[in-house]
Order: structure tokens, then C-alpha cells, then sequence
């Protein structure tokens, strides 16, 4: 299977699920971040599909469209297990599959506190042709996207990749910080990073009639990123940050459509990344599952 | 082996997701927990109208799914038309909206702003369901 037979079939997979499912109306309650998490985790027993694209500018090279699916997953109240799939599409090269991540955070606190701490940890079976930005971490730059799909896919990376999630929501506001540390387990160094996101609904109180374009259904925020170099160079420097500004619009039915300008900082970043997101929440995914196999229905 | 990989799935995804027990006992002493300063809370949405409206939009939307479409309750969530529920003060609910009871599979619900919170509580204060599932 080629890569964008690959994509066809992810498209397919999200319309079948969505039409299985969409038998109880519910609205996902989703901020506009792309990077940044919050403390806010998944329902139990509910499933998110999720499908994201990044089209970014390259200069010395062709641009390129990255992408991914992501399968979250409730387990419990208190931890969330995320499965990603992602490749890319370098115009006037070729379209990759690019690897696979399996995350997971979960929440120590019983209680909600003025800050909320989530510990994050993934593991990513990825090649170097991957160019989702999902995080940026010690000194990735924008010309290290200008290698060739054929000779990048060769490059194999085992990561591990924690996180710190610190995150409060205040007076409709959310404010969320990720300290990012990631290791390629084949002898390389520990490599740091960061993102910072604040958001808020444009309207906090819910309206008393069901509605598609209310203000409570859109979700503004801003989300900055960038590295922090790695365990013998740390700091801001010789690394590429970035700043976008995006919206969050949630729909009936469980799905939310996610738009994010994103500008580079500095000649190390990328000069402008468009990113898109479409998601769609399966709320009692596992009850639904059971229900298939053992016939019993609530 | 693929079906035994499969069964590891659904009984991770099935043991996980909620209890197999249909006639579960419910506990409702987390209702009790609340700080007395938050069970003292009063609902700032008490007098507006549509309050009680908008909850039921919000419960439709996030509740239904674990506490049933009449707040009567499933295998996994209790029901909310219940004397325990009903005597709870505002301030009570409102505060276990916010901090969930996660050990317990109740989400947190922080991520709602806090006036959607009593919109929510408004509209279970205004059950008047009698003591089923419980």
C-alpha cells in the first residue's frame, strides 16, 4: 500500500466511524491547540479520532505537507492513551510514511488545583523524513527538512519523549506550559523543549437552545513553541521557535474543526506553517464495543 | 493468537471503560466530601431562566452518556434523580463537577467555564426523578 492509498483509507476509516457512532448526540468541548496540552484529559471509555495537517514553507527546498492520525483513547478518569500514525508529502519529491507513536498521560491529583500537573510519556518509532512538528526539541532548524524523502526515510529514530504539563483554568481562560524532554535511545543526547498556550471560549455561558455558530462553540487561543537546545547546549539560542494564533470550533455530533496560522520567530524556523485539525470524539466507544460482541445493549 | 490478542483488547477496553455489574450499589459519599466552604456556595445562575435549559443542552452533550438521557443512571454512572442528589447543596455539585471523582471513572469537568458548571447544576437541582437504579 503506497502512502496516499495509505491517506484514502484514513479518510474512509474517519467517515465509517463517524456514521457507525453518530448515534447519541454530543459535542466535544476542544481548545485550539495543536501542540500545547492541557490537563484536561479524555472521558473514559471515549474515543477520539483525530486527523491533523501541517503545509509549511521551506526555503532552499520544496514545501511539504505533513500529516497525521491520532486514535485517544480514555482508559480511566486519569490516564490518557494516544496512538499516532503519521507521513508527509514534499511537493516535487514524494509522499512517506513516516512512523508510528503510542502516548500516554495521566493525571497524579486526585483533586483539581489552582495548578494541574499531568505527566506525559511516548514512545515514537519514527524515520527523519517525519516533519509533523508535533513538538520542537533541542536544535531542530528548518533546513534540517531539506534531505530528500528517499535518503531521510533511512534514518530511524527510537524516542522517548516526557513531559511536564502544567495547566490551570481560570475564569473561562485556560493557561497551559509543557517542558519537553526527549531522548533518541541510540546514544544521543537529552534534547528540551517548551510550549506555552492560553485559550478561551469566545462566550462562557451555554446557550438555552441547541446552536452550531453560537460564541460558546468557538475556542480562540494562542500557542507558542519552540527548543531548548540539549544537555550540552541548552538555552533558546541556535534553535527555531515559533507563535500561532488559532480557533477551535465545535460542532454537534462530537465533531471540532481546529485552524492555526503559525509564524517562525527566527531564521531557524520555518516562515509560515498552515495547520488544520478535524476530530470527531465516539463518546461509550467501549460500550459500543462490547455491545457488538455480546449483544447486550443498556 | 490473533483472537487471543483481540480478547486482550476488548477485555482492556470493556474492564477499563466501565463496570460489568448492571445492579451496582452507587456511592454518593462523595457528595459529603466537598469542603464545607464549597458546599456553601450558592448558584450565581439561580435566578436566570434559561439556566436550567442550557444545563439540559450541556448534560445532553457531556452526561447523558454515563447517567442516561433522564439522569436515571447506567451501568456506567449513578443516578442523578436520587434523595442524596437532591439534598445535596449547589455548592456541593458544582464542586464535584469541577474536581470529578476520577478514581471512580467521573471526569473532571474544569474544562467547562465555570458558568456552564451551574448552568449544569441548575438543571440537576431541577430533577425531580424518584429513587430509581440506585
Amino acid at each position: 500500500m503506497n502512502f496516499s492509498d495509505f491517506r484514502r483509507w484514513s479518510f474512509a476509516w474517519l467517515l465509517v466511524l463517524g456514521l457507525l457512532f453518530a448515534i447519541r448526540p454530543s459535542r466535544a468541548q476542544e481548545n485550539p491547540y495543536i501542540v500545547v496540552y492541557d490537563h484536561n484529559l479524555e472521558e473514559p471509555g471515549n474515543l477520539e479520532i483525530e486527523y491533523f495537517s501541517t503545509v509549511g514553507t521551506q526555503r532552499g527546498g520544496p514545501n511539504y505537507h505533513a500529516y497525521w492520525m491520532e486514535f485517544e483513547y480514555g482508559v480511566t478518569a486519569w490516564w490518557t492513551s494516544e496512538l499516532y500514525l503519521s507521513g508527509q508529502s514534499t511537493f516535487d519529491d514524494s509522499s512517506v510514511f513516516t512512523g508510528v507513536r503510542w502516548e500516554n498521560r495521566f493525571r497524579p491529583f486526585k483533586h483539581e488545583h489552582f495548578i494541574n500537573p499531568v505527566l506525559y510519556a511516548e514512545f515514537e518509532n519514527i524515520n527523519g523524513a517525519d516533519k509533523i512538528m508535533k513538538e520542537v526539541e533541542g536544535h531542530d532548524v528548518e533546513s534540517d527538512f531539506l534531505t530528500p524523502n528517499e535518503e531521510s526515510r533511512k534514518e530511524q529514530k527510537h524516542e522517548l519523549e516526557l513531559k511536564l504539563i502544567l495547566s490551570t483554568n481560570y475564569k473561562g481562560w485556560n493557561f497551559a506550559q509543557n517542558t519537553i524532554a526527549a531522548k533518541n535511545l541510540i546514544n544521543e543526547p537529552w534534547e528540551f523543549g517548551y510550549a506555552l498556550g492560553a485559550s478561551r471560549p469566545l462566550a462562557l455561558k451555554a446557550s438555552s437552545h441547541k446552536c452550531t455558530f453560537c460564541r460558546q462553540n468557538f475556542i480562540v487561543g494562542v500557542e507558542m513553541y519552540g527548543g531548548l537546545g540539549d544537555r550540552y547546549s541548552f538555552g533558546l539560542r541556535n534553535t527555531s521557535h515559533y507563535l500561532g494564533s488559532g480557533v477551535a470550533w465545535n460542532l454537534p455530533q462530537g465533531w471540532t474543526i481546529r485552524v492555526e496560522p503559525t509564524f517562525g520567530l527566527n531564521g531557524f524556523s520555518h516562515q509560515f506553517l498552515m495547520r488544520c485539525g478535524l476530530s470527531y470524539e465516539i463518546p461509550g466507544f467501549a460500550r459500543k464495543v462490547e455491545e457488538v460482541f455480546t449483544g447486550r445493549h443498556e | 493468537m490473533k483472537s487471543r490478542s483481540l480478547g486482550g483488547l476488548l477485555f482492556l477496553l470493556t474492564a477499563t471503560g466501565w463496570p460489568a455489574d448492571g445492579t451496582k450499589n452507587w456511592d454518593y459519599t462523595e457528595l459529603q466530601k466537598a469542603p464545607e466552604k464549597q458546599k456553601a456556595k450558592l448558584n450565581p445562575m439561580q435566578n436566570d431562566p434559561d439556566a436550567s435549559a442550557a444545563g439540559a443542552i450541556l448534560f445532553e452533550n457531556h452526561c447523558e452518556e454515563c447517567h442516561g438521557a433522564n439522569a436515571e443512571g447506567t451501568r456506567k454512572g449513578p443516578s442523578l434523580c436520587v434523595k442524596e442528589v437532591r439534598d445535596a447543596t449547589p455548592g456541593a455539585i458544582f464542586w464535584i463537577l469541577t474536581n470529578g471523582v476520577v478514581r471512580k471513572k467521573m471526569p473532571v469537568w474544569s474544562k467547562l467555564p465555570e458558568q456552564q458548571r451551574w448552568q449544569l447544576v441548575s438543571y440537576i437541582k431541577s430533577l425531580s426523578g424518584v429513587d430509581s437504579k440506585k
